[in-house]
């Protein structure tokens, strides 16, 4: 018998692509497999076993209700379970639909509405069951993923930065597009991971890696608001990628009751 | 007495998203074949409405995490053509640059991690690598060089963030792509070199004939422009897509399905259409890699498609070298438009097949409707019809062994799940 700990990577509502960045470890990915085994990986392996598994790698958000059960079983059978990317952390780019009219946007795809089983909202895993570890990012950095994985196997204490993505921006030497050209960008109140890719491409941060801790969204807000950023642009930059994670959640709301014409 | 036999693949494995087959067999004979799409709906081309134009790619590249610069530029083409904006010609070689990148990574992923198992009776791609060390390894760094490429001029190999309505946010220097050139060229032999080895696989005969559809350009390989081309009908242009093809709901599946409107007919996306209907404007060396190394052409046996995949990894290394070398950087990164009331629509091919996006635009520069055909909800009919014919001859095997084909035979196209819902698990029904 071997002691290799047991993975399974498993999706619920995504795009793939914070799995994918599994495969994408290009240089670590046949080491890893010696390291580790992968009992459970239907993008990846016609080989599927049952649990029980020492890590679950949860990709994607909760948005039928069938997926609400599905859910319930893998935590039941996993000893460590790690939600990984924006959907699975905070419901995704599909949680836009927590501010619409439900059944109108299933109407506007399915012409027979009742075949289609799905919730009015998409949300994170952590709302349904216990999560050990939220890895952020829409897609989540791959460096980190191996950082998470890594320290599973090891038993120790995984290492991933909370602070914002302005620090990275600092450290790669970019020019702050906030202070020098007024842009409404996220990187205060964003948490890091990404590599501050954004402003170095010469546009704002969109919020990939949700609320960094500890930030001061109205601040932030009332000094874009000063400027010539409109109440629409900052309520559709806080509503993209990590709409519903909580402290943006909140912050677009209050900006949409005290704007009330910011969702025209 | 009738005897029914059902056969469920409740997850189909190595493709990309979620779906499930169900397989009906009466008295010896299929009754149905199901392809189920259970992939949850995520709305987006209902919460696309009342964004701004600008935010469009960004949201359309979180359609599939494999291919989200063909959404990317499916969608800035839409609008640009709504709006009439002008594209620089050097912009649009740096364009098809970042499609070579996304081609390169998402095709050596299928061909070695998720399609090459099968010939062999391997799970996986990392079952296959302890047989062929080098042959995956060499896959890996090819795909590599086009994640990398996708990193210096996209940002990040998933959902880029530099495609933007009218060019790019940020142009990179000749210096930036220049470092890329040892490793391509690199890659570039190492592709001619494994699709020699993946030509002489051993392939199933499954040569049925069907239409195939692709873009088609007078010079140059097809990859964000072009008349939707097909070797049954007249050519057509992409504004005219929606008067000839169309989606429907089925109650199993939530990936709508696409088919000609007046005939009903299924039809074939993807490289196999691709080489077929543009084997002109292929590269030199893929030119010479099909006379020295490959079936004749067209190819149209399913199982081939991973040699077509192959070429086309060798057109996209080839031809991102060469718009690299002959790269300079234009003046502006982006073309400046004024948003007006309009609607626009583009067709790209996809590394799975063709895709299309419609958008209105109001006065204010918001999306207004939009409607976006994905590859795999148009190819989803003919995979149905395709399984109807291959199945038969394994009726006398194990529902495993049957199941186990049809699970090969779907793999060869590719199946983007993810994406195809607004689509796979393998139900078998024997009665």
């Amino acid at each position: 018998m071997n002691n290799k700990k047991r993975l399974g990577v498993f999706k619920f509502a995504s795009c793939d692509g914070c799995q994918l960045q599994l495969l994408s470890c290009e240089d670590e990915l046949l080491e890893l497999a010696e390291t580790i085994e992968i009992a459970h990986f239907l993008e990846a392996s016609s080989f599927v076993q049952e649990g029980p598994f020492d890590i679950a790698l949860v990709e994607g958000s909760l948005s039928t209700s069938v997926d609400v059960d599905r859910i319930h079983k893998i935590r039941s059978s996993s000893k460590t379970l790690v939600a990984i990317g924006a959907c699975a952390t905070s419901g995704g780019v599909q949680a836009l639909r927590n501010w619409g009219d439900h059944d109108e946007f299933v109407a506007a795809v399915y012409a027979s509405p009742q075949y289609v089983d799905s919730l009015s909202t998409s949300t994170a895993i952590a709302d349904h069951v216990p999560v050990d570890f939220e890895l952020r990012g829409c897609p989540i950095d791959k460096r980190q993923l191996l950082e998470v994985i890594g320290a599973l196997i090891a038993d120790r204490k995984t290492r991933t930065p909370r602070h914002s993505v302005c620090i990275d921006c600092k450290r790669r030497g970019t020019v702050c597009l906030a202070v020098t050209r007024q842009q409404p960008c996220l990187g205060p109140i964003t948490q890091t991971g990404c590599g501050a890719i954004c402003p170095a491409y010469d546009r704002p941060c969109y919020g990939c890696f949700g609320p960094a801790a500890q930030v001061n969204c109205p601040a932030l807000s009332e000094h874009y608001l000063a400027g010539d950023t409109t109440e629409t642009t900052l309520l559709h930059a806080l509503r993209n990628v990590s709409a519903a994670a909580n402290v943006f959640q909140i912050e677009s709301d209050r900006i949409e009751s005290a704007h009330p014409e910011s969702t025209q | 007495m009738s005897s029914t036999r059902k056969i469920t693949v409740n997850a189909l494995t190595r493709v990309e998203g979620e779906g499930a087959l169900h397989i009906r067999i009466r008295d010896e004979l299929i009754e149905s074949v199901r392809l189920a799409i259970y992939e949850p709906p995520r709305f987006f081309e209902s919460f696309l409405r009342g964004r701004a134009i600008e935010e469009v790619p960004d949201l359309t590249a979180r359609i599939c995490g494999i291919c989200p610069v063909a959404y990317q530029m499916t969608s800035v083409h839409a609008i640009e053509n709504s709006l009439a904006i002008a594209i620089d010609p050097e912009i649009r070689r740096l364009r098809r640059l970042l499609v070579c990148g996304e081609w390169i990574e998402s095709h050596v992923l299928h061909i070695f991690l998720l399609n090459a198992p099968d010939f062999f009776g391997c799970h996986s791609g990392i079952e296959l690598a302890e047989r062929f060390p080098d042959q995956i390894n060499t896959g890996l760094r090819i795909k590599k060089i086009g994640n990398r490429l996708l990193e210096v001029l996209g940002g990040r190999a998933v959902h880029p963030v530099n495609v933007r309505v009218g060019g790019f946010h940020h142009l990179p220097s000749k210096d930036e792509l220049k470092t890329l050139l040892p490793d391509l060229r690199w890659s570039l032999e190492a592709a001619i070199e494994s699709t020699r080895w993946i030509a002489g696989f051993d392939f199933p005969d499954f040569d049925l004939d069907c239409e195939l559809i692709s873009l088609q350009n007078n010079d140059e390989y097809p990859f964000n422009e072009g008349v939707i081309a097909s070797t049954c009908c007249p050519s057509i242009n992409v504004n005219e897509y929606e008067q000839h093809f169309g989606e429907n709901q089925v109650e199993y599946s939530t990936a709508l399905q696409s088919s000609r409107r007046d005939s009903s007919a299924p039809y074939l996306l993807g490289p196999l259409a691709r080489v077929a209907l543009n084997s002109r404007q292929l590269s030199p060396s893929t030119k010479h890699l099909i006379e020295t190394a490959c079936p004749p052409l067209p190819l149209t046996n399913r199982f081939q498609a991973i040699i077509a995949r192959s070429l086309e990894v060798v057109h996209a290394l080839e031809e991102a070298i060469d718009v690299i070398e002959n790269y300079s950087p234009p003046y502006h990164a982006f073309t400046n438009y004024r948003p007006h009331e309009s609607a626009g629509c583009a067709a790209t091919e996809a590394p799975r097949g063709m895709i299309y996006h419609h958008y209105g635009i109001d006065s204010r520069g918001m999306v207004a409707s939009a409607n976006i055909v994905p590859p795999t909800s148009q190819n989803q009919l003919q995979i149905e019809s395709d399984l109807r014919e291959f199945l038969p001859q394994w009726l006398n095997d194990s529902d495993e062994t049957i199941a186990s084909e049809a699970e090969k035979l779907i793999r060869t196209y590719d199946p983007c799940i993810s994406c195809s819902t607004h689509f796979l698990k393998l139900t078998i029904d024997r009665s």
